[in-house]
């Protein structure tokens, strides 16, 4: 008896495991990073010759949702002339496997996507830039040569003429 | 000469550089607006009342919801000493339906709100002050007969847990007109969600 146990035990634990392997390696390449902001900052500061786009945003920010095909054709159109985009959740943590990861993948985003965790906003909004009040959608756009904070919504041709006048 | 000044005055306001809204030490402007219970309530009916805890405020945003327990007892703390929480929706009904004036009188029952929770019908206030998210708190003093902004941003420094909290900000602000100090700081940043307009 004990034997048949064990035995469908370990079939059971085989069939849970090759089911779950496809799964698996698709969050493989969606691994997302949960930081706090001194962890996050140096994403905020990169000197090289790329052009770095983040986007500040939550999947109960409606705004935000409707901006993210914008960021997600950027990110297509424009990866081979070294412009990076980065979505920065602020989406609570312990929504990250139900909410974010859900949403990341019925909208197959392929941009990056970190999770900044840090409750102590009053600290670092100014730290992102002195003229965010703290709502969202905001947006930071810069390079070595440029520098833009946005507190708005982007369609795509605004975020591509600033881009355009950056390259 | 003065005409190179009215065109850089202008610029600017197109640009959106001065209009800005209130800082501390502004006169609040007086507002008439539709409560949950069905009344129209205005800064002036607080005849009594030191002070208002203005919060723009709504009913979908999930950092209000984080904060609405604290509003709560934040009423029932302050208003007893002259401070009433005085809550404004300013969003757009159509844009998030779940801020309607009907939705905001479930919940308000729900909650039980022990304060106004007025609806700024024409989008027509929260511009003046120069709220740009819910929550964000103005909170004014009464000056003679005039409300003067005190304290502009936060709650506090933690929205998600009550109980981690280092600086009750708007507690502390409140404490310290109470005790006839300037509150300090007098300015604090939050992420929040944007006040809906229809585009």
């Amino acid at each position: 008896m004990r034997q048949l146990i064990l035995l469908l035990t370990i079939s059971l634990l085989i069939a849970v495991m090759s089911s779950a392997a496809p799964a698996n390696a698709e969050n493989a390449d969606r691994h997302i990073e949960m930081l706090d902001f001194d962890s996050f900052a140096p994403r905020l500061s990169q000197e090289d010759d790329s052009i770095y786009v983040i986007n500040f945003w939550a999947t109960w920010c409606a705004p935000c949702v409707r901006e993210i095909p914008a960021f997600e054709q950027l990110h297509a159109n424009y990866s081979d002339k070294k412009v990076k985009v980065l979505l920065v959740s602020l989406d609570f943590p312990n929504h990250l496997e139900s909410r974010v990861i859900p949403f990341l993948e019925q909208h197959q985003v392929q941009s990056e996507v970190i999770l900044l965790d840090d409750p102590n906003s009053n600290r670092w909004i100014p730290l992102v830039s002195e003229q965010w009040s703290g709502a969202i959608p905001a947006t930071v756009i810069y390079s070595n040569s440029f520098r833009g904070f946005y507190e708005r919504e982007f369609k795509y041709e605004e975020l591509e003429e600033i881009i355009e006048s950056v390259l | 000469m003065k005409r190179i000044l009215l065109v850089m005055m202008l610029g600017l306001f197109s640009t959106g550089l001065i209009a800005q809204g209130y800082e501390v030490g502004d006169v609040a402007t007086d507002f008439r607006l539709l409560n949950v219970d069905g009344n129209y309530v205005s800064l002036s009916d607080y005849e009594d009342a030191k002070g208002i805890v203005l919060i723009f405020s709504c009913n979908h945003c999930p950092y209000v919801v984080a904060y609405e327990d604290r509003m709560i007892e934040l009423h029932n703390r302050y208003a007893p000493k002259g401070f009433p929480v005085v809550a404004v929706n300013p969003n757009d009904s159509i844009v998030v339906p779940a801020d309607s004036y009907t939705k905001m009188i479930e919940r308000a029952a729900e909650k039980n709100f022990p304060f106004a929770y007025l609806l700024d019908a024409d989008q027509a206030v929260f511009p003046v002050y120069g709220a740009t998210r819910t929550p964000h708190i103005f909170l004014l003093e009464k000056v003679e007969d005039e409300f003067i902004v005190a304290y502009i941003g936060a709650i506090d420094d933690n929205f998600r847990d009550a109980s981690a909290v280092e600086e009750p900000y708007l507690a502390n602000a409140i404490d310290a007109l109470l005790a006839g100090r300037r509150p300090d700081p007098v300015f604090t940043r939050a992420i929040g969600c944007t006040i809906k307009v229809q585009q």
